[in-house]
């Protein structure tokens, strides 16, 4: 009796176990169901290159939208990146353990902080700064990856210190006691060993910049044309799908299903790489 | 000319110091702008009246109980799939292919934006299943979009406990799963309760997803096939609208507050937890 729940505990936990693994499956099949047809009909090279979204006019190209989200994500990756790095650098090597457990979670705080927030955030504050002081309408590419690029801290940082904490102590003694300095130690050891796990956090804080919705939605400006420079107003692929979704019916409504395929397979590809880059090195 | 790197190290300390201070400047800055334009309007009767002329005027009490029906559907869901799959993978199996997969499975759904996770559900809750814009679509959708938080947190939360309890158990003449019963589960309880408080952050932190399976309408729901309005969706309609900007800052200040102590008593929790098993 008792040997028999147990093997029905067992059966349910792993029927149980994959219900993540099943959820992406639905999520995978669903999405392509119901945006694949659409980008066949219209034409694959067509669907990714053309730069015309009209829906009036049956004009469904998002390249543009890529391009802006392109441009959006480096932007951000060049301000989340490095300064990420330095912060998760910082709290790991140079600053005394019960000093990281309070700034530690205080950072983690930002991630907790709903997306609206920093969108709005960048509605009232950064965005007038940039328009008076550079020009243009303020709601810009500019706008969109610096509050971006504060939106990804956590996801770098937080990786970046596991990263980090995972190098074996020997490794920083060996350098100190060839006399290198803390900082020579960290640059010319530590980093480099830690690589793979920061390359990781970088490509995942990627994945975050390229996905989020509701903050570019506010900062961006939301025009669907090629942009030309930092300070002008584009519209993102999530940006595209979260702002036409509500009023949108047959062909237009597949078409951004559609576009919910191009950045699903972007996400998963990024995901795959920073999986790949993890297993490489083996640093967790 | 080269610099002695002693100087070197000065000078480079210094400038990670300051993008630390910039980063939490940040923070700071974001939280007191916030509860620094928000709190004045917060008020009993903000807090308890119903909103009227589209959030124009009135309060947000509809909204507050949507913003917690959510998250708690969504969790009464998730947590037993979530913990359910940190035991199996802990305490039932070695590493094999099978475990391989779900760990990807898991970490690749991690990595999903929310607007896929909403076009998800609208596509499947929402339109397949029937159940319309709901507090149902709304907590499934969201219980999907939580679930690798509870799994990452639990299995922490398991494999925290210390071997010998199992052994013991064990030895004892317990089965497995009256091992994970009363051992493991008991003491992996405050990590499990970490998982939960992150969980339902982020559940009420999202706004695309609920909006497209849970709607706008801001209402008492009164069965779980009601649409409802969460606090994120009603700051981000009221602030992109332009609809009230008073009232969207009483809003954003309530939600901050939330997140705030959401994320203090999970930080609290997982504190204490760690500092009890290394006695």
């Amino acid at each position: 009796m008792r040997l028999s729940a147990d093997k029905f505990a067992q059966y349910t936990f792993l029927g149980i176990a994959c219900s993540a693994i099943a959820s992406l499956m639905l999520i995978a099949v669903f999405s392509l169901k119901e945006g694949l047809p659409f980008i066949l009909w219209y034409g694959p090279v067509e669907f990714l290159t053309s730069t015309n979204w009209n829906p009036q006019e049956n004009q469904f190209g998002v390249g543009a939208m890529i391009v802006a989200s392109l441009w959006v994500t480096a932007g951000a990756m060049l301000i989340g990146a490095p300064l990420g790095v330095a912060v998760a650098v910082f709290l790991s090597e140079f600053v005394p353990r019960p000093v990281m457990r309070v700034i530690k979670p205080a950072i983690e705080l930002l991630a907790g902080i709903p997306s609206v927030v920093y969108g709005f955030i960048g509605m009232m504050v950064l965005a007038p700064l940039i328009r008076r002081h550079l020009g243009g309408p303020g709601l810009c590419i500019l706008s969109a990856a610096i509050v971006l690029g504060i939106m990804v801290l956590p996801t770098v940082i937080s990786i970046s210190v596991d990263a980090i904490g995972a190098v074996p102590n020997s490794f920083r003694e060996g350098a100190l006691a060839l006399g290198a300095t803390r900082w020579q130690a960290v640059r010319m050891v530590v980093l480099k060993a830690a690589r793979s796990g920061i390359v990781a956090s970088i490509i995942l804080g990627m994945g975050r910049a390229v996905g989020e919705t509701m903050a570019v939605i506010m900062v961006a400006g939301n025009t669907p044309r090629l942009p030309h420079g930092l300070l002008e107003p584009v519209r993102t692929l999530t940006a595209n799908i979260a702002i036409e979704m509500s009023a949108a019916i047959g062909r237009h409504r597949e078409a951004l299903f559609a576009t919910g395929v191009v950045l699903f397979v972007v996400i998963m590809g990024l995901n795959s790489l920073a999986m790949a880059v993890m297993r490489r090195k083996g640093a967790r | 000319m080269r610099i002695p790197p002693r100087q070197v190290q000065t000078l480079v300390v210094g400038m990670l110091g300051g993008a630390t201070l910039l980063t939490l400047a940040v923070l700071v800055f974001i939280v007191v702008f916030v509860l620094d334009k928000g709190l004045p309007v917060v008020t009993w009767t903000f807090l308890a009246a119903n909103p009227e002329d589209m959030g124009r005027a009135g309060g947000i009490f509809p909204i507050i109980v949507g913003t917690l029906l959510l998250p708690l559907l969504a969790l009464g869901i998730a947590l037993p799939l979530g913990v359910g799959s940190a035991v199996y993978l802990n305490e039932y199996t070695r590493e094999t292919q099978m475990t391989r997969i779900i760990r990807f499975g898991t970490d690749c759904l991690a990595g999903i934006p929310s607007i896929i996770f909403g076009l998800f559900g609208l596509v499947f809750f929402v339109g397949i299943l029937h159940m319309g814009w709901s507090l149902l679509s709304g907590g499934l959708t969201l219980a999907i979009m939580i679930l690798p938080t509870i799994i990452r947190t639990s299995e922490e939360a398991i494999r925290a406990v210390p071997q010998a309890y199992r052994e013991v158990s064990c030895s004892m003449g317990a089965t497995r799963w009256e091992t994970v019963r009363k051992v493991v589960l008991p003491n992996a309880l405050p990590g499990i309760v970490t998982g939960v408080m992150l969980g339902a952050g982020r559940c009420i932190s999202e706004t695309a997803a609920v909006i497209f399976t849970a709607g706008t309408v801001a209402q008492m729901p009164v069965s779980a096939f009601d649409s409802v309005r969460t606090m994120a969706v009603h700051f981000y309609l009221l602030a992109r609208e332009g609809i009230s900007g008073e009232n969207a800052y009483g809003t954003a200040a309530v939600l901050i507050l939330a997140v705030l102590i959401l994320n203090t008593v999970a930080y609290w929790t997982m504190h204490a937890f760690i500092r009890r098993k290394a006695r």
